[in-house]
């Protein structure tokens, strides 16, 4: 029951992932970071199989840093985006594919245009204006097709992570331990405030 | 002059009400109807009926069970609004787009639904889960609160109208049922009640629900947007609008919205309408679904 979000608005990409480290019925660890930054601009959350998660995410992050160290480029969101589906469709054929869950959220340095990628352990890569990522999709996604818009500021859009965030603390049944919050825009990536402690009443 | 006396030292009421021995006979006697099926020939039917119907556990079962919906109802101000879709599928065929999933349930108002916008007194149930099941099941609940109507000389209540459908699906449990449904009605004694019965035999009162398949979705637009004190326009409106939510991300939930608005004189039909030019207006107009091109 991990839970990984994407939101992107006007000039920026909001990435939030759930806290809990889960093993089986135990909570491991209630501040974990499932993102990782690959370049200035472009960061990915990940969910998934244990083990799996981290390795991927290193060895994708590894492979961005030497990229770009060899040619002397920063690479755009788009052609991080290629490479990390490529890396999970070759991964996919081997003996033990990674089963990794990715949102990878970024802005172009040149036209400063946001972006947001949807890609599953199957390899599927989707361009999107909002994702999410296991049963987050079941009760976030309709709600974002009411509330999104494409230019959204980013107090909007963390008003839409807001009420994303209230409707998982509503239905799900497990305690996720609220989310890691960070966002790109075309000054980096930071990590920005977020109240897990609202205590949200049902219906 | 014996007779006269014996007439006046009776309690004053006692003749307005059943005698002792009727109410026996009202309370104590089970239903004329008989509920006794046929089971199929073999040792342990209920093993028999999951080899057969569960494509869970074996996808090239035999018989495919209809399933997958969305319905919702929530209380409100002003009473209660209960909507569906109209999809009907039976594994990955779609079976129907056009099936009614809210079934009046009282005498009054069971058969077709009349054109008018008077409102027709009585409960509606939802149907979500096996077609068939929901369908004979609200009809013998029909049936019970006939009963109930003329041997109490008035209408049955939400509560007691869910307990005879519970304790039905609990005495079925295990052996194959399948029904997700909500019971909506306006009585003087609850005022606006709403429950929520399954086949496992739970039987929950509340102010919202949403069951089927396409539930996670209608929640989604429903929580958030959800207050007691909406007004009708905006209940009608927020009902459609969830499950439209709903219709769009679910494959197994479409067709038309079904919409009902249940209030203290009975219960007004509000529409059976086709999900696509609604789905189009509301991208078009408000800029919702901004995932959805609409360019060629």
């Amino acid at each position: 029951m991990e839970v990984l979000l994407g939101i992107t608005g006007k000039d920026f990409v909001i990435l939030a992932a759930s806290k809990a480290a889960m093993r089986g019925p135990t909570i491991l660890k209630a501040e974990d970071d499932k993102t990782k930054q690959l370049n200035k601009h472009s960061l990915m959350a990940f969910s998934g199989e244990a083990g799996d998660t981290v390795q991927f995410a290193e060895y994708i992050q590894a492979n961005i840093q030497l990229y770009t160290m060899r040619n002397d480029t920063e690479l755009g969101p788009n052609a991080v985006a290629s490479f990390v589906r490529g890396e999970m469709a070759r991964s996919l054929r081997s003996r033990n594919p990674y089963t990794v869950n990715l949102l990878l959220g970024g802005v172009d340095p040149i036209t400063q245009k946001p972006h947001l990628y949807w890609i599953d352990y199957l390899a599927s890569l989707a361009p999107v204006p909002y994702a999410a990522h296991g049963y987050a999709q079941y009760y976030c996604l309709s709600t974002l097709d009411k509330h999104h818009h494409p230019d959204i500021s980013l107090e909007e859009g963390m008003k839409l992570l807001e009420m994303c965030t209230d409707e998982l603390k509503r239905r799900l049944p497990i305690d996720y331990k609220g989310v890691l919050v960070k966002v790109v825009t075309k000054d980096g990536v930071k990590e920005v405030e977020f109240d897990n402690n609202r205590i949200v009443k049902s219906a | 002059m014996d007779k006269l006396v014996a007439q006046y030292s009776r309690p004053p009421h006692q003749n307005e009400f059943y005698s002792e021995q009727e109410q026996r006979d009202l309370t104590e006697s089970l239903p004329p109807i008989s509920l006794k099926f046929n089971l199929p020939p073999v040792d342990n039917s209920r093993a028999f009926l999951r080899a057969m119907t569960d494509d869970h556990s074996n996808p090239s079962c035999p018989i495919k069970l209809a399933h997958g919906t969305t319905t919702l109802a929530f209380r409100f101000q002003g009473g209660i609004i209960v909507a569906t879709d109209s999809r009907a599928t039976a594994g990955n065929w779609i079976a129907s787009q056009t099936v009614k999933k809210v079934i009046p349930v009282s005498r009054l108002s069971r058969g077709e639904d009349k054109k008018s916008n008077e409102p027709t007194p009585g409960l509606l149930g939802t149907m979500a889960g096996g077609a068939a099941d929901c369908q004979y099941w609200l009809r013998y609940l029909s049936q019970q609160c006939t009963l109930h109507e003329i041997r109490h000389k008035r209408r049955i209540t939400v509560a007691a109208a869910s307990k005879i459908l519970a304790n039905l699906t609990y005495a079925y449990k295990g052996m194959g049922l399948s029904m997700g449904t909500m019971l909506a009605g306006m009585t003087p004694q609850e005022g606006p009640a709403l429950y929520y019965i399954d086949s496992d035999g739970t039987r929950l009162p509340g102010n919202l629900f949403c069951v089927g398949s396409g539930q996670t979705f209608a929640y989604g637009v429903l929580d958030a947007n959800y207050r007691y004190d909406l007004t009708e326009e905006e209940a009608l409106e927020l009902g459609r609008r969830s499950i439209l939510a709903a219709m769009h991300r679910d494959a197994y939930s479409g067709g038309f919205i079904n919409l009902y608005h249940v209030k203290e004189e009975g219960w007004v039909h509000h529409g059976f309408d086709d999900m696509n030019p609604i789905f189009w207006k509301t991208k078009l107009e408000k800029g919702e679904f901004s995932n959805v091109t609409s360019e060629l």
